[in-house]
């Protein structure tokens, strides 16, 4: 089995180490070791139920909202273990933002999208405030089609323009790393593809995390591809080596839709 | 290349079926050679003319697999061996077509010595006996190298190669001495140079082939590298 072949030096921003997570009984992910590095984004694909998900949720411990979910080993953020019970998920999901598949704006308007999220952590004055919001639909790619209706309802505009309302909204509250849950599977190619061209984008700022179906979209956006199988890690490199010359064989297969 | 069948037996039946051509036109290719070579050893004007206009049908191949791997690409976006697979073949058809030109070439040197009423040296005559025979063997081996992503024989194959150069210098010696003891056979020697030359270039191709078929199989890019070092990096 393939363990965390990236050796560069360069800093990794969250080492995982021997995590193992349970739906109750059942085990998910077996004894993944992986060091993401900083400012990279980092696609994570496999088949349906192969953990993939479930290892972006370890990431903000959302899975801590559900009774019978748990996680042990080590997740080590900033020198921090997240899993520790002393972590405060509220303030680590200030640090780890997330974005769904589906878009999920709130039942406000656009301005107040961003605002609601900000204002739980940062009392700001109204002009401060607007450079806020400004300045995340700016990097959301968003600000040019909405600025003359940030009054609108979120809920009017289209998916694609939902998506990075959501996107704009995660990267608000500033946070470090972000954790994008197949971010396009409901949008269209256009809108995929300016989803896509944010993520290279917001890289330079955050720490990308994508869980992805869509093979090509990982090809295409990422530094490092993690291929997961039955809960396990096969395999984690440079997206472009893993792409055209895979280590492990089940990779090959899979990626070249042998799997089956 | 793979055993496994893909989940798509569409693509599975396009992959093969680029394959197929290209091994076809190989086929094509070698013949030609072949025939240039023959042409060359009996002066067969007529023989030399078929190979001249046999080029059209090389060309015509080049063309259509080059189409049909550019679809591949379109349609299928072939990840991993499939997309070596895909390069492998785009790569060695531009080689066979290269090829294919210095069949040509032989086969023109023919036709313009007889009418220059010019004849080869008898000498020279046997250094493209074996210089031909060689890089028809190298050529004929790397089409199996390729059939099969058989690096050991790709590997032999492009070592090979070294050999075929010693033999063209050794026959380019052989002509400079020619030359200085007789002035008149400058003309004939140097048609003999240009021969020489074109059989040199087809080992120098079928070496290319060699090197996609490590790639093919290590996805290693072995390109400018010597053999000897790519042989003990995939030794290691």
């Amino acid at each position: 089995m393939e363990q965390s072949p990236v050796t560069e030096k360069r800093s990794s921003k969250i080492s995982v180490r021997s995590l193992d997570f349970y739906y109750g009984q059942t085990q998910a992910l077996k004894d993944i070791n992986m060091e993401l590095l900083g400012n990279q984004v980092t696609a994570f694909i496999g088949p349906s139920g192969c953990g993939k998900s479930t290892l972006l949720r370890v990431f903000n411990r959302m899975y801590s909202l559900y009774p019978g979910q748990r996680a042990t080993g080590e997740v080590i953020l900033d020198g921090e273990n997240i899993l520790s019970p002393s972590t405060n998920a509220n303030l680590l999901r200030t640090k780890v933002g997330m974005v769904f598949q589906k878009p999920t704006p709130f039942p406000m308007s656009i301005y107040e999208n961003i605002a609601f999220g900000i204002r739980l952590y940062e009392k700001l004055r109204k002009v401060e405030m607007d450079e806020r919001v400004e300045q995340a639909l700016r990097q959301a790619a968003l600000w040019d089609e909405v600025k003359d209706s940030l009054r609108k309802s979120g809920l009017s505009l289209s998916g694609g323009q939902q998506q990075r309302l959501c996107i704009a909204r995660a990267v608000a509250v500033r946070p470090e790393i972000i954790l994008l849950d197949e971010p396009t599977s409901a949008l269209d190619p256009i809108a995929t593809l300016k989803i896509e061209e944010l993520v290279s984008e917001l890289s330079q700022q955050f720490t990308l995390l994508v869980v992805t179906h869509n093979m090509q979209q990982a090809a295409r956006v990422s530094d490092y591809t993690a291929f997961m199988y039955l809960g396990e890690m096969v395999e984690y490199g440079p997206t472009q080596q893993l792409f055209t010359n895979p280590r492990q064989k089940q990779t090959e297969d899979y990626i070249t839709g042998r799997y089956g | 290349m793979s055993i496994a069948r893909h989940t798509s037996q569409r693509f599975d039946e396009e992959l093969h079926g680029v394959h197929d051509l290209v091994h076809t036109m190989a086929g094509v290719v070698e013949e030609q050679f072949r025939n240039a070579l023959i042409a060359l050893q009996n002066q067969d004007l007529e023989l030399a003319s078929e190979v001249i206009s046999g080029d059209s049908v090389v060309n015509g191949y080049e063309v259509r697999i080059e189409d049909e791997c550019i679809g591949i690409l379109a349609r299928r976006q072939p990840a991993a061996g499939d997309l070596r697979l895909v390069m492998t073949l785009i790569k060695s058809i531009a080689d066979l077509e290269r090829i294919g030109d210095k069949a040509v070439k032989i086969g023109s040197m023919v036709i313009s010595m007889s009418h220059g009423a010019r004849s080869i040296h008898p000498g020279f005559l046997r250094d493209v006996k074996v210089m031909g025979d060689f890089a028809l063997s190298m050529l004929h081996r790397s089409m199996d190298a390729l059939a099969r992503a058989d690096v050991d024989l790709a590997i032999e194959i492009a070592k090979g190669d070294e050999e075929l150069n010693q033999e063209y210098r050794a026959a380019m010696r052989r002509l400079i001495t020619y030359m200085m003891e007789d002035p008149r056979t400058i003309t004939p020697a140097i048609d003999a140079l240009f021969i020489a030359k074109a059989i040199e270039r087809v080992g120098d191709h079928a070496r290319n082939v060699c090197e996609y078929v490590i790639y093919l199989a290590k996805g290693m890019n072995v390109r400018h590298v010597p053999i000897e070092q790519v042989a003990k990096e995939i030794q290691d």
